[in-house]
């Protein structure tokens, strides 16, 4: 298949790549891109490893094709990170909770939960667990996953 | 230092263990900085892929690579004349009692389950090896199969392999059970069906190979470095020319105990000489990679009238699969734990592990000492009903306590606090909830088990680990441990933090690796604090032994007579101290190494598989799990309301780390208990998407509440009982407890999904209108 260039923002910054219209989003983030916080894990839209953010959505990135992305602003779990690596809060929150085991979920877990709270200013718990349905975890059991991030809802709705 | 020499320190004295500080590694997985096996490219690099036989049983007339090698862009189409050495022997529990059969690493003439590997191709890119394996041409005859554990042991019955279909069949006899069964006042007996069951680690299966100063050189997602030896064995290679990097691993819960990628990345980069990486499609996965063995259990046991347990006899058949991968350990460690934390004096175990032509079945969290709790549990809720005794009570009746013999003979030599686990997780619990409207059951279960940690003792296991205070006072720590997320690598900057007082962000651990770290074996059997956590312990304290004399000459006080902590060194009776870094300049300036290597050695002992009595594992751990439960008598539904897990780790060494292990292992339960089932039609897997596996996700069931006993009478490092495995095994019985708490009848066939549980509810209305038929 013939490759064409286009222009994906990720993470603040403009990268042109060459896609085949085939190539999905988690593909040229991981490969080309070589962000290794978007992650491969059912390519089937069902783990949530590869979440990102599309203009500040989460979508998968296995079942998003790059093209669609052209143009459009991407933010993974890196792009969440100030100056000098300083950790997002959340990030904060989830490293404190002890929420990460294996860490192969973590980032999927982190864009989705963030983007609720910014959604909802203060989510109830369940309603965590409502948003959180499409990233799964095979090691924390969640309950330290929802303690953290109803630790940082609180944080973010007392600021 | 040997298992004899065990040294616990009161608890008030440490400053890093029994805290919750986050390692290196869990900053890099929360930044997302982490690099996964996958998340490694090298120049020049191809993409490796499996072609996998479509048949569950079936021989291979003819295999044609023609057009897949014409195919521009690959590199490499192999088979298995191209395997120099084409076979994998697993002997897992070291020729005691175990068929030998060898398994190919790609099939020649003859394919025995659905997903075996054939050939394995590379080429440029990842679309194109899909494509050449698509093109591999190969000719089968269907032959006929054998699909569960009865037909494989039936007379006439195909052969998986020629030597027959038995791999092994474990005995433990001890008393007279027939005489004691004869004689109770009670008996009871069950018929219990586990299922296949999946691991699901996040991250599938992947690595990256290379050639380096002529050492085949794997990256990859592994649980086992020591593998190393078997893929020389397989290329023909000294083991000299094999390195094996474990990078920290997405999951593995004993999926990734086996190889997995390796023998095909070995087989690509030593045919092509150039880099490649392999990474198994989740579908792949799911259809190929090992399974959760299916148990078929039958108990029959045997009490007085005042609740005391006389005898259990035991049957355990475990379903393979088409080659032996670990099973034989799996069903030893069932027949070692079959009477669960209870004190029989009658028994008669068998455990048997039957060839099918289905997917292997090898290890997963729990080995098979998992399976048995739904067994000898539901026993004990039997007899309980028939004894007119509470749960608890009959418990408490029949817990083991230290100094009793288990039936192969050997005397624990631990403290059981079981029964105080049960008494904290019901405490957990609170009070019983109420139905939430008509038609709605509800129901209290608990399930208590013991579980071995630490490898089968006639292994006699070891693991060594490296120690270096630098010239500035920081510490290198090097072991051979692989890290599943569980913190084994963190645990062991922590022990060694404790000892020798180094900071922990002063701490760096380099792991995984077969070249460069000394050998901690693999981490499984949840052996790697017991093990490497001794090691790291005593490496650490002989290092501070042999520093002592010189800090203490530096500050005028007795060796005996010192503290590290914080960085520095101080006599415990003065004001003055020096830092680390003083320390090591001393110790060079005297000649005296600041390094140290140090090999801790397991208990040994033996066991006689004719007799069925000797030694069988170093110790347990024990505990108990508890739920509340709603059952809708229309719908089938079971709801878990509430959920509480207690288990003595004997010691904390970081309380959040052990808190995770026991939600994890919990959630893992629940699965297993209720929504999971790989099902395996005629060797045919059912769930090829994701989509149709059903692991829990943050919606199914609620919070794991958790409390800890701290008993200090481990045998790992400080008096630490191991806790990756054990709190997966309590689920299905806690939850079948419950439901037959709920609705009166007990399920046996696991999991005890809506139509299963509304099938118990019609025999339970049956059994009603047979009693009452006005």
């Amino acid at each position: 298949m013939s490759k064409r260039q286009v222009v994906l923002g990720v993470n603040g910054r403009d990268h042109e790549v060459w896609i085949t219209p085939s190539d999905t989003l988690l593909d040229v983030l991981h490969d080309e891109l070589g962000l290794a916080d978007v992650r491969y894990g059912c390519g089937e839209g069902v783990c949530g490893t590869c979440t990102v953010l599309l203009d500040g959505e989460p979508v998968n990135g296995c079942l998003t094709l790059a093209v669609q992305a052209a143009g459009h602003q991407v933010t993974t779990l890196r792009g969440l990170m100030g100056l000098g690596e300083a950790m997002h809060p959340l990030q904060e929150c989830f490293l404190r909770r002890g929420a990460s085991q294996c860490g192969f979920c973590t980032p999927g877990m982190i864009l989705t939960a963030l983007d609720l709270v910014h959604r909802t200013g203060r989510p109830t718990r369940e309603e965590i667990r409502y948003a959180l349905v499409g990233n799964l975890c095979r090691c924390t059991g969640y309950t330290k996953i929802l303690d953290a991030v109803e630790e940082y809802a609180d944080q973010a709705a007392g600021s | 230092m040997t298992a004899g020499e065990q040294l616990t320190e009161p608890r008030s004295a440490y400053r890093v263990v029994g805290t919750s500080p986050a390692h290196h590694d869990f900053v890099d997985k929360v930044k997302g900085s982490l690099h996964y096996a996958a998340d490694w490219q090298l120049p020049g690099m191809l993409h490796g892929r499996i072609v996998r036989s479509p048949l569950p049983s079936a021989r291979i007339t003819g295999i044609d690579v023609t057009a897949a090698r014409a195919l521009p862009g690959v590199a490499a189409v192999l088979t298995a004349a191209d395997v120099p050495s084409n076979q994998i022997v697993e002997l897992a529990s070291g020729g005691l009692a175990e068929l030998q059969v060898t398994m190919p690493v790609l099939a020649a003439d003859r394919v025995r389950y659905m997903g075996e590997p054939v050939a394995v191709v590379a080429a440029a890119t990842p679309q194109l090896a899909h494509e050449a394996a698509e093109l591999v041409a190969v000719d089968y005859t269907e032959l006929p199969g054998v699909f569960d554990v009865t037909s494989a042991r039936a007379e006439g019955a195909p052969r998986v392999h020629d030597v027959g279909n038995t791999l092994v069949s474990w005995q433990i006899h001890c008393g007279d059970v027939a005489g004691a069964l004869a004689a109770a006042d009670v008996v009871v007996e069950g018929e219990y069906h586990s299922q296949h069951v999946e691991h699901a680690y996040l991250e599938p299966e992947a690595g990256v190979g290379w050639l380096e100063n002529g050492v085949l050189t794997l990256r990859v997602s592994t649980q086992v470095i020591e593998h190393a030896a078997m893929i020389a064995h397989i290329l023909g290679l000294p083991q000299s020319k094999v390195r094996v990097i474990a990078a920290y691993m997405g999951g593995g819960f004993g999926g990734k105990e086996d190889m997995t990628v390796e023998p095909y990345l070995a087989l690509l980069v030593w045919h092509t000489r150039r880099p490649v990486r392999m990474i198994w499609d989740r579908q792949e996965s799911l259809v190929a990679s090992t399974k959760r063995h299916p148990f078929v259990m039958r108990y029959r046991t045997g009490a007085d009238r005042d609740g005391t347990i006389t005898a259990q006899q035991v049957e355990i058949l475990g379903d393979a699969g088409a080659y032996p991968n670990l099973s034989p350990r799996v069903l030893f460690a069932a027949a070692a734990c079959a009477c669960g934390p209870y004190r029989v004096p009658n028994v008669s175990i068998t455990s048997t592990a039957v060839f099918t032509n289905n997917v292997p079945a090898s290890a997963f969290r729990g080995f098979g000492a998992m399976q048995v709790v739904l067994g000898y549990e539901s026993q004990l809720d039997e007899l309980a009903i028939r004894l007119g005794l509470s749960r608890t009570e009959l418990r408490e009746r029949n817990f083991l306590v230290k100094g009793d013999l288990l039936p192969t003979g050997e005397r624990l030599d631990t403290c059981v606090e079981v029964a105080q686990t049960m008494h904290r997780a019901l405490a957990l619990l609170g009070e019983p909830p109420r139905p939430s409207g008509p038609g709605k059951l509800t129901g209290r279960g608990i399930g208590c088990n013991r579980h071995p940690y630490g490898r089968t003792i006639w292994f006699r296991d070891r693991a060594s680990a490296w120690l270096s205070l630098q010239a500035d006072g920081t510490l290198l720590i090097r072991s051979g441990v692989t890290d599943l997320g569980a913190g084994q690598a963190a645990s062991l900057c922590q022990i060694a933090a404790e000892v020798l007082g180094a900071p922990l962000d002063d701490i760096s651990i380099y792991i995984g690796d077969s070249a460069l770290n000394p050998p901690a074996g693999g981490t499984f059997a949840t052996r790697q604090l017991y093990m490497s956590g001794n090691a790291v312990l005593h490496a650490a304290r002989e290092l501070r032994d042999r520093m002592a004399p010189v800090a203490a000459d530096l500050l005028g006080a007795s060796p005996d007579d010192l503290e590290f902590a914080d960085g520095r060194v101080r006599a415990e009776t003065g004001e003055v101290s020096i830092t680390l870094a003083e320390l090591a300049a001393a110790c060079d300036k005297r000649a005296i190494s600041t390094a140290h290597l140090s090999t801790w050695r397991a208990e040994a002992g033996s066991f006689d598989p004719r007799t069925g009595q000797g030694d069988t594992f170093p110790d347990y751990t024990y505990g108990t799990h508890a739920a509340d439960v709603e059952v809708d008598v229309e719908t089938g539904q079971v709801t878990v309301l509430r959920y509480a897990a207690c288990h003595d780790v004997g010691r904390a060494i970081n309380p959040m780390r052990v808190q995770g292990q026991i939600q994890g292992g919990a959630m893992q339960g629940l699965g297993y208990a209720l929504t999971e089932d790989m099902a395996i039609e005629d060797g045919y897997v059912q769930a090829a998407l994701f989509a149709n596996y059903l692991i829990p996700n943050t919606q199914d069931f609620p919070d794991v509440l958790v409390d800890i006993v701290e008993s200090g009478e481990g045998k790992g490092p400080l008096g630490a009982r191991g806790i990756g495995e054990p709190p997966i095994g309590n689920v299905a019985a806690t939850i079948a407890s419950a439901i037959q708490d709920a609705i009166g009848v007990r399920p046996d066939r696991l999991p005890m999904t809506p139509e299963r549980v509304l099938a118990l509810l019609d025999e339970r209305a049956e059994a009603a209108r047979e009693e009452d038929p006005t």
